[in-house]
């Protein structure tokens, strides 16, 4: 009994040295020993992920994460996605997921709750405005008066609220399907979203819709940097901010921008 | 025997009373016993402190409270619209449903199918299918408001489950009635309005007061599409701190209208009981 015992913990040792080399940082603090668990959005949209296929790291959050997880020790195979919803990844007790990455945008109150890595992309808020407003003029003035539409889960709403104040109440919706099927009834002028995922849904989703402006990302209270989401209290939190800050430093974060977000140049800014 | 007549009660008096401090102090330990388990041994689990921080928090809850009962407005003003409407509906239905002449039976093919279907799709797909559909296909602001289609899905939706509870009433209506009515030379429509009607409605009050409750709350499907009621508000306060307390005080404005409807709603149905026997 005590010989198998020794034989399993034996074999044990070794697969686990096998996929962490080196006693990596990450080594039993992921929820599988020797595989790190990522969540990602249910669906997960363009240009963040390819497809909802984060498995094939086409799409820009896909890309960061298989990175991180190889600068962490992890081979690709050893990268588990699970899917979550926001209130998942919000509720106290046991989570699912080492990280969690779907544009989190990282604020001070949520920061309270839940750990939050180091930002991996700072997002401009971006104006899609419907069809029938694409004449809008890029300034606050003119927004004001448009019928507004977000996702009530997103820091579009409080940017909304506090910079634009428009002049009747916007409508909020559950995800950017919702926000998609409002603009095509022509039930909303405009909706604010961040800029990749407004240059995605113009491009692609409604026809004939436009990415008006954007918000300078350094000058409000609140910049909206995207970070990882991890449990409160997170021992991974160190590994993946370090991993985080070698891919920022060896510019292949930078590199990775550039290869699935580098059309968010030529957006007027919002004056 | 001579102490008990000077206490103004007699054995079996004395006994009733015995018994009834008993069963009061039973009662009163049990509960006690159950608050108290809940007091010590909730707080005690490991995961406490979190959920308390999660749902329970009274700063957060301080915040948001005053907001959700602003947007709270707006589940008032919709239910205040669509009540009325359901209840003219599906008292329409009912009655289309109970047409007895042949050449009418178009009319309760029509109720009939009314009543299966939007009693048979879950609300939120009505509310989306009616909500986002109807406007896409080019009605001009205001017309295609959310307001007014989706007040249309939940009025469409309930009016079917009212229709029912209405015909159940005028089933329960006895049969001698409409003869003995229409034996005095009434007509048909006469029989209906004077005599069935009046009796049908007042047997099915509780329980339309119970559909009153329910659609209270659905109101907060409308957020699906667009609004800023309750609900919606609560969910955006909850992204903003990642904390849940918000949802714990939209549910206590909740209970606090639907609580005393509910106990009315009680209160009708015991007095109908007592009526009636």
């Amino acid at each position: 009994m005590t010989k198998m015992l020794s034989i399993m913990a034996a074999a044990l040792a070794l697969t686990s040295t096998a996929a962490l080399a080196g006693g990596h940082c990450a080594a039993g603090k992921t929820l599988t020993e020797g595989k790190l668990t990522i969540a990602t959005g249910n669906p997960a949209y363009y240009p963040w992920v390819l497809d909802d296929a984060p498995e094939s790291g086409q799409g820009f959050e896909a890309a960061v994460a298989y990175a991180v997880a190889t600068e962490m020790g992890f081979a690709a195979e050893d990268v588990v996605w699970v899917r979550s919803s926001f209130d998942e990844a919000i509720q106290p007790g046991a989570k699912n997921f080492d990280v969690n990455m779907q544009q989190y945008s990282i604020t001070a109150a949520r920061d309270e709750v839940v750990d939050f890595s180091a930002p991996y992309y700072t997002a401009p808020m971006a104006v899609l405005v419907s069809p029938g407003a694409t004449d809008t003029a890029p300034t606050l003035d003119a927004l004001r008066e448009l019928q507004w539409g977000a996702v009530g889960s997103t820091t579009a709403v409080p940017k909304l609220t506090d910079v634009i104040q428009p002049s009747s109440d916007p409508l909020l919706y559950g995800d950017n399907a919702d926000v998609n099927a409002a603009m095509s009834a022509n039930q909303i002028d405009a909706a604010l979203f961040d800029l990749p995922t407004a240059l995605f849904l113009s491009a692609v989703m409604i026809e004939g819709s436009k990415v008006i402006g954007q918000f300078a990302p350094d000058t409000s209270d609140n910049p909206d940097q995207f970070g990882m989401l991890m449990e409160e209290g997170s021992p991974l939190k160190a590994c993946v901010d370090e991993a985080l800050a070698a891919l920022t430093t060896s510019g292949e974060l930078a590199a990775i921008e550039a290869t699935w977000l580098q059309d968010t140049t030529g957006v007027p800014l919002i004056k | 025997m001579a102490t008990t007549k000077a206490a103004g009660m007699t054995r079996r008096e004395r006994f009733e009373a015995q018994q009834r401090r008993r069963s009061l102090i039973i009662a009163a330990t049990s509960t006690l016993v159950v608050v108290a388990c809940i007091i010590i041994f909730v707080p005690m689990t490991p995961g406490w402190a979190k959920v308390q921080r999660s749902f329970f928090n009274g700063d957060v809850l301080v915040d948001t409270f005053p907001k959700l009962l602003d947007a709270f407005k707006i589940n008032i003003m919709i239910f205040a619209w669509s009540a009325p409407a359901i209840a003219i509906l599906g008292l329409l239905i009912a009655l289309a449903r109970d047409a007895k002449s042949p050449a009418l039976f178009p009319l309760r093919i029509f109720g009939a199918t009314f009543t299966d279907v939007f009693r048979g799709v879950p609300v939120i797909l009505t509310v989306y299918l009616i909500g986002f559909g109807i406007p896409g296909l080019g009605l001009p602001r205001p017309w295609n408001s959310p307001y007014i289609w989706g007040s249309l899905a939940l009025i469409l939706t309930y009016s079917a489950y009212v229709a029912e509870i209405f015909r159940s009433g005028i089933d329960s209506v006895h049969q001698s009635q409409r003869s003995a009515a229409l034996s005095l030379g009434l007509s048909e429509r006469q029989v209906m309005r004077d005599v069935v009607l009046p009796q049908a409605i007042r047997n099915v009050v509780p329980a339309q007061m119970n559909m009153l409750i329910a659609l209270q709350k659905d109101v907060s499907l409308l957020s699906f599409i667009g609004p800023v009621e309750i609900f919606r508000q609560a969910g955006v306060f909850k992204s903003l701190t990642a904390n849940f307390t918000p949802y714990v005080g939209a549910a206590i404005i909740f209970l606090i209208v639907t609580i005393p409807a509910t106990r009315y709603a009680d209160y009708l149905m015991a007095k109908q009981m007592r009526d009636r026997s």
